[in-house]
């Protein structure tokens, strides 16, 4: 089992280099808050559900991510500050196909 | 005013649940929540997802989960304050406490419990600039007298439940509805989404997809909204109200300024005994507060409701003895008169 490295930019723009397993089932909003990297309560508020848009990112790495269910893509569709790149962090799961995945956090809403 | 032993903040499961563990030692409660029913995050949030560990239910939909605490707590009369928000405490020379919601509504309690879980929830705004000019004066975040659009020109936006919903419900009351959505699809339940199909085959609604509200016009109330599809130029949709839907989100809120220590927005509390608050006869129980070791679990919210209601009775009756008694022994008396108990063995001779 490996850790992977993921580049997570945080609200204040501050870049964070940080390790995720792949053997915990994570996913990047899991990492963000384990990291402490976002106010506790301004993000994962429906827990990972893609029912709140709380863990949105914008991805400006190259990785070809898995594609959006209808659930993420419907609560984007609903979400602001969304851009061309945005997902869910909570549908981001720790994988060693993302590794060196760039990320910033987009603003709480 | 109103008066009761408990008052709880948040009408979620665990403030549920303290009703029925108060209940259980004579003491009455009441509850006040921002959101119009009861339930929290269960209800708001997700009523329709299943949960799977809540001890004894392999598996249980939120929504089925709120109306049983609600049932179980019925017997013993819960008031409740809904649709407001708690906003300012004073504690009295008795000890007690007077908790006042942003709409004047005053309650006077022995014991504040705070289970608020995330906070209130409060509707996510569109970033749209003088949104804020309008608010009131023709930009309604949230529905509450469906009548105050009788005959008037609504615009509605957002792509959920509560956009199609409301949509549905104000065609045949306001003179015109206009529903706007970044998307052609919608989230919501199918029969919704048939509903609105219909009504908009049939001209009863206007539907522009896809396409955002991106100004406010008028002076001072509502006139118009600015709306504008992709690649294409904006154009002007007359309106007396501009009802965005875009869900809640929970914010602490108020409950932040009333001196309790918070870290990591949650309220400290004193885990080794009964939750109990840097404010003697304030506790705060479940999601919303934070000790070493803390998980953030309906159940675990369950457990420290119990404590906290132990707790509560010695510091409104301190010269009491008190045992706690198994409800299949000591039956359960509820104060709307009902009483439940285990019925008796039966005693028969075999001849």
């Amino acid at each position: 089992m490996q850790d992977i490295n993921i580049k997570i930019t945080d609200r204040n723009g501050v870049t964070h280099d940080v390790v995720a397993p792949t053997d915990m089932a994570m996913n990047l909003m899991e990492v963000v808050r384990s990291y402490e990297l976002a106010e506790e309560g301004t993000i994962g508020i429906c827990g990972g559900m893609a029912m709140c848009a709380s863990c949105q990112c914008y991805v400006t790495s190259h990785h070809e991510l898995p594609e959006m269910s209808d659930d993420e893509d419907a609560m984007l569709a609903e979400a602001f500050h969304v851009e061309d790149n945005s997902r869910l962090g909570c549908q981001i799961q720790m994988t060693s196909a993302i590794n060196g995945l760039e990320v910033v956090l987009a603003p709480e809403s | 005013m109103i008066k009761t032993d408990i008052l709880i903040i948040g009408a979620g499961p665990t403030g549920l649940f303290t009703v029925f563990e108060a209940g259980l030692l004579k003491l009455k409660c009441h509850l006040i929540d921002a959101l119009p029913q009861p339930g929290g995050q269960c209800s708001e949030i997700y009523p329709k997802k299943p949960i799977y560990d809540i001890p004894a239910y392999p598996e249980i939909l939120a929504g089925d989960l709120t109306h049983k605490l609600i049932e179980q707590s019925k017997q013993f009369s819960p008031g409740f304050t809904l649709g407001e928000r708690a906003e300012t405490i004073e504690k009295q020379e008795d000890e007690t406490f007077i908790v006042t919601t942003n709409k004047g509504t005053r309650h006077h309690a022995k014991i504040v419990a705070i289970a608020g879980g995330l906070g209130s929830f409060e509707p996510r705004k569109p970033l749209i600039p003088n949104i804020a000019d309008f608010e009131d004066k023709g930009v309604e975040y949230i529905i509450k007298e469906p009548e105050l659009y009788r005959d008037k020109k609504v615009v509605i936006s957002g792509g959920g439940d509560s956009a199609l919903d409301w949509a549905i419900f104000l065609f045949d009351i306001a003179s015109e509805v206009t529903l706007i959505h970044r998307r052609n699809e919608f989230r919501g339940a199918l029969d919704s989404v048939e509903k609105v199909q219909e009504l908009k085959n049939l001209g009863k609604i206007r539907l522009i997809t896809p396409a955002e509200v991106k100004g406010i016009l008028g002076t001072d109330k509502v006139t118009g909204v600015a709306v504008q599809k992709e690649g294409e130029d904006a154009f002007i949709v007359d309106a007396d109200h501009f009802i965005p839907l875009f869900g809640l989100s929970p914010k602490l809120g108020p409950i932040g300024n009333w001196g309790l220590d918070i870290e990591k927005n949650a309220i400290k509390v004193n885990n080794a005994l009964d939750y109990q608050t840097n404010i003697p006869g304030v506790y705060a129980i479940g999601d919303v507060n934070t000790y070493p070791g803390k998980l953030k679990l309906i159940l675990c919210g369950f457990h420290e409701a119990t404590l906290m209601c132990q707790s509560a009775y010695k510091r409104i009756f301190p010269n009491k003895k008190y045992v706690m008694k198994y409800t299949t022994v000591g039956g359960v008396d509820g104060f709307d008169g009902t009483r439940k108990e285990a019925p008796k063995a039966v005693v028969k001779a075999i001849e």
